[in-house]
């Protein structure tokens, strides 16, 4: 047997392994823990802000540590730093690139970050002496579209990349320190864990990865979607991940259990799922739809106990506040509303 | 030289596969109810959940009442 040959069989029988231990552990399902109890109320939640300011496509927000600052970035060539209580503009940065995908805060508040199709992660300072933000750095490696970057310190930041890898910079030398290869598709989206240890991604390949940050490495991969995932997130007490797919579906898949434990799925929903994020317990997740809509599940029923329905083009992104009190949707309209 | 990339794609694959086979893995009705119990604890203080009073909301315009 050639040695292609005996690794393909390796492979095969190592997916079995896995296979049967996830099934040695199933001992229950979800909705069986859950049965008695109740869903949730009827959410019903209203526009209490709109920002309004960009002239294209939205394809990003991103909120700040402080829960209102929010960055936007648009296809109109714009960032956008909003106060949200207020709907002023802080600062509106123009871009080299106006092919923007995605957009990131420091959780420092200093900097923001954006990329997009100039393969680039973009790094600018908020916080320059003279007042004007500037370009800090051009994080250049990457040969595929930037789909994603979240930032883990002022020095630090993760990127997510059409290029199937995702990577870790150091901020100061414009570097890569790490490169997280694994993947078969392009990486989607990505999402920090609250420890900064480690962060989660989604990609065309219809998997999610789980990854050491500092180790460098893949821990656990999760499977079941039937198309690309474009959403990705942490469930609030960090155990959990929450996906969202091309096929219309959110699945939460455990970490400890290293299997999916349910999928939020309706038959009339026939659309891709494009931006997701959980409240502050973990109890509602909000989705954001190709169809304009944004649909807000019972995580734990997986029923769907509320829309946010307002926006007249796709919702493109979507941010709940650090502090759980708002949510944020962004589209490809140009507004961002906010709710509560 | 094709070959050779293969063979050492699929090593890695294997090596991969290796790893995540060898993780420990806890009891999906523990992880359910862990999962379960969190939302409980934190279900009274989630905003989108039990709703923010118009006073407590920063997003709210609060506009004085005109008695006509």
């Amino acid at each position: 047997m050639g040695e292609m040959e005996q690794l393909r069989k390796e492979a095969e029988s190592l997916k079995d392994q896995i296979s049967a231990a996830r099934k040695a552990v199933h001992d229950v399902t979800l909705p069986e823990i859950v049965s008695g109890t109740a869903v949730v109320g009827r959410v019903q939640l209203k526009t209490r802000k709109t920002l309004r300011g960009h002239l294209a496509k939205i394809y990003a927000m991103h909120w700040g540590t402080d829960s209102k600052l929010c960055v936007s970035a648009s296809q109109d060539g714009k960032l956008i730093v909003w106060d949200s209580y207020t709907t002023n503009k802080v600062h509106a940065i123009p871009l080299k690139s106006s092919w923007v995908m995605t957009c990131a805060y420091a959780p420092s508040g200093n900097m923001v970050a954006c990329g997009g199709l100039d393969n680039m992660c973009s790094i600018y300072n908020l916080k320059g002496k003279d007042g004007n933000v500037k370009v800090m750095r051009e994080l250049a490696a990457h040969t595929g579209y930037l789909s994603c970057c979240r930032f883990l310190n002022d020095s630090e930041i993760i990127t997510s990349s059409g290029d199937c890898t995702c990577a870790l910079w150091d901020i100061e030398t414009g570097t890569q320190k790490t490169i997280f290869s694994g993947h078969m598709g392009d990486c989607m989206s990505l999402a920090v864990s609250h420890d900064f240890n480690m962060f989660i991604s989604g990609a065309c390949d219809y998997t999610a990865k789980l990854w050491d940050i500092r180790e460098g490495a893949c821990r656990q991969t999760f499977g079941g979607h039937e198309s690309d995932i474009n959403a990705i997130g942490f469930f609030p007490n960090g155990n959990a991940v929450l996906t969202g797919s091309d096929d219309g579906t959110c699945k939460m898949y455990d970490l400890r259990a290293d299997q999916e434990l349910i999928t939020y799925q309706d038959p009339s929903i026939m659309c891709g799922v494009t931006s997701l994020a959980p409240s502050l317990s973990g109890r509602l997740i909000l989705a954001g739809y190709d169809d304009f809509n944004c649909n807000i599940w019972d995580s734990l029923k997986a029923e769907r106990v509320g829309v946010l329905a307002g926006h007249d083009n796709r919702v493109s992104c979507i941010g709940v506040t650090p502090d759980g009190m708002a949510a944020c949707t962004g589209s490809w309209d140009s507004f961002l509303k906010i709710w509560n | 030289m094709s070959t050779t990339n293969s063979i050492a794609q699929a090593r890695k694959l294997v090596e991969q596969l290796r790893v995540e086979a060898g993780i420990e893995r806890i009891k999906v009705s523990k992880a359910a109810a862990e999962l379960m119990s969190y939302c409980e604890q934190h279900a009274h203080s989630d905003p989108l959940l039990v709703g923010v009073p118009t006073s407590e909301n920063p997003f709210k315009d609060k506009k004085p009442c005109i008695l006509l």
